[in-house]
């Protein structure tokens, strides 16, 4: 392949079925060679933008462009695109062989370096020798390898994963992850990858995209959509975090003090949000919160009493409901010997750092 | 039935059927071996008895009928006969009956069960009564001739009616339902993703068809074809009816046998050759399928 190919654009793109509209002036980018995905609940419209850029379905506005060029009056078998479904979709009638060699058929591939590039496909997914098997003589995962290695055979421009994973049992699930990821690397191919599974998404991507009712909520890399969610949808979705109203009681440069409820206060880190309204929603992940019997106060850290109503016990962490005068604050904290006890009283430490702020709706 | 245990038999590994689903299979066994496979054993028996007159046999084991079989042209030429009638009308409606199949299998219209309901509604008029009504279309008088002749294309009658065409025009308005129905079945079964893959990976949509979609739906194509070459071959009620004087096939020379010369060791012969014939079809038909796991491997 010649030069950085494969960028891609999405601008304002829309889709209409009906009445409904399932994607709604979305704008992306993916850079040659990155692992974008695109997370959110089912019908978030995520794999609808996935199926348009393969050509499955046509936009209802906006423009797709691949390398610079606008793809959407461009038909689907010419759009040089690789797509692996989640029912990875391999032809039942035909070989391993026939499954992978089928687009190099339509792109005049001599037989000999057809012969040469399946085979090489195939040891790219480790399943090299498997030319004459049927389908329905394969496993799962190995059918996932065999997907894989037909969409990627043809060296497209962009390679489009529909929630690949789905289908596999979990522990399948982390090595094809795994694997799958060291595939795209190695290639250096453009990737789009569609997922409900906040996991995947935030092991594998160069950049997360969630999305919500049609809406891309907030693009970036993983550490940043989970460390500072940009609105309550994306706070909510991503981990176990707490959402939590709040008044603004006094800012300054460094530091803002809150009031969550009566009496109880917290100092946020100024840097973490808008403060320009009075009333704020504040968003603190679960496993942020310190909990412990004892706390030194030191350097602006909230020191809260609480007592802790429910445990959830999970071996290495547990997850702990706790009363903080009437809010109900989630807590996920490592356990030393044994787990706080239902009733016992705890203190939450809530560092200014970990605390970010979002406008309120 | 004491030794009827619910103890499965073990052989080679596998466990045969249980003896609950011989239980349950009994009623039917029993039924079909009553009315089925006993007569059709009389039938057997009865093709070496002895035709004396019309109406009169006599208990005999002689091969007088069938060396009459093998030996005089006239049946043979029924034979031929009906393999052309049966073999074309199973090819039109296979190419015919693929099109509303694959439109009722893709179509995203809501209401599809409307449109199977359209299919299987001619159903509800007796098969008699449908062929028929061939003769109002087809005949001298008939809306066709009518027509024509009221716009003054033709100057006299085109002869459509008592035709082996009309023969073969009777047994498709009977049979299309038949086909669609089994290749929709096939259709439907196809994963759409098939489609849309071989698309992306660079098929045109007629290409994606002729690797995918035609392939897969051969099954269906293929018990649509079986069952209506068995059951046109077999009739004798639409050639009687729409069909000239030479257009008879085999089911009538049996039916003329039987009821107008009242000879029923001939009558039971050539019932005995028709099943032979009829059912190694089915065999081979069974064989070729059966030995295609392709088909079956991925239901």
């Amino acid at each position: 392949m010649a030069g950085p190919a494969g960028a891609v654009e999405l601008r304002r793109i829309s889709k209409s079925f009906g009445s409904v509209q399932a994607v709604k002036s979305v704008d992306l980018t993916l850079d040659a060679g990155s692992f974008t995905t695109l997370l959110g609940p089912s019908g978030c419209g995520k794999t609808t933008i996935l199926r348009m850029v393969a050509g499955l379905e046509t936009p209802s506005d906006g423009e797709i462009l691949v390398n610079g060029n606008r793809i959407n009056e461009v038909p689907i078998h010419k759009r040089n695109i690789g797509l692996v479904f989640q029912n990875y979709a391999l032809f039942p009638h035909k070989s391993v062989f026939d499954n992978v060699a089928f687009g190099l058929k339509y792109r005049d591939v001599p037989k000999e370096e057809s012969r040469r590039r399946v085979a090489q496909a195939l040891e790219l997914v480790r399943l090299p020798g498997m030319e004459s098997r049927l389908p329905s003589q394969l496993s799962g995962g190995q059918q996932q390898r065999i997907a894989l290695a037909r969409a990627v055979v043809i060296q497209p421009d962009v390679l489009l994963l529909d929630e690949p994973l789905s289908a596999l049992d979990a522990n399948l699930r982390e090595e094809m992850r795994v694997e799958l990821k060291k595939i795209q690397r190695e290639l250096n191919i453009t990737t789009l990858f569609v997922t409900h599974d906040q996991e995947e998404a935030l092991a594998m991507s160069d950049t997360v995209v969630v999305m919500s009712e049609g809406e891309s909520e907030q693009q970036g890399p993983p550490e940043e959509v989970y460390n500072r969610p940009a609105s309550a949808f994306v706070a909510d979705f991503l981990g176990y975090s707490n959402l939590l109203e709040a008044r603004v009681l006094a800012s300054n440069g460094a530091t803002t003090a809150l009031e969550l409820t009566d009496g109880v206060n917290v100092n946020a880190d100024s840097a973490n949000g808008h403060f320009g309204h009075a009333q704020v929603k504040l968003v603190i992940r679960a496993e942020k919160i310190g909990i412990a019997s004892e706390w030194d106060g030191s350097n602006g850290d909230s020191i809260l009493d609480g007592t802790v109503a429910d445990v959830d016990y999970l071996g290495v962490t547990a997850r702990y409901f706790v009363k903080v005068g009437d809010l109900r604050l989630q807590v996920i904290g490592t356990i030393d010997e044994h787990p706080f006890r239902e009733g016992e009283a705890v203190k939450l430490r809530i560092r200014p750092r970990d605390c970010v702020v979002l406008g309120s709706a | 039935m004491a030794e009827a245990t619910a103890q499965p038999i073990s052989f080679g590994g596998k466990t045969s059927v249980p003896s609950k689903a011989w239980q349950l299979l009994a009623p039917a066994l029993i039924t079909l071996f009553f009315l089925l496979v006993i007569p059709m054993l009389i039938i057997f028996v009865y093709s070496f008895y002895l035709f004396v007159d019309v109406g009169v046999d006599k208990p005999a084991f002689q091969f007088g009928n069938w060396i009459e079989f093998f030996t005089d042209g006239y049946y043979h030429g029924a034979i031929w006969t009906t393999f052309r009638i049966a073999i074309t009308a199973t090819v039109v409606c296979a190419v015919v009956g693929y099109i509303p199949a694959y439109f009722i299998a893709t179509t995203t219209f809501r209401h599809k069960w409307l449109l199977m309901l359209l299919l299987i509604l001619p159903f509800w008029v007796s098969f008699i009564i449908r062929t028929f009504s061939w003769i109002h279309v087809l005949g001298n008088q008939g809306f066709i001739n009518a027509t024509l002749l009221s716009i003054g294309i033709i100057d006299e009658p085109i002869k459509m009616l008592y035709t082996e065409g009309a023969v073969i025009m009777g047994m498709i308005h009977f049979l299309l339902p038949y086909m669609v129905l089994n290749i929709y079945v096939s259709l439907e079964g196809i994963d759409r993703n098939l489609v849309s893959a071989a698309r992306t990976l660079g098929a045109t949509s007629w290409q994606a068809f002729r690797e995918v979609t035609l392939p897969l739906s051969l099954p269906g194509l293929a018990a649509g074809s079986l069952l209506c070459f068995v059951l046109s071959a077999g009739t004798f009620v639409t050639p009687q009816i729409l069909g000239g004087p030479r257009d008879f096939m085999f089911g009538n020379l049996i039916f003329d046998s039987l009821m107008d010369e009242l000879n029923w060791p001939m009558g039971a012969t050539l019932s005995c050759v028709m099943l032979i014939m009829l059912g190694s079809i089915v065999l081979i038909y069974n064989r070729i399928m059966g030995l295609s796991q392709v088909y079956k491997s991925f239901r």
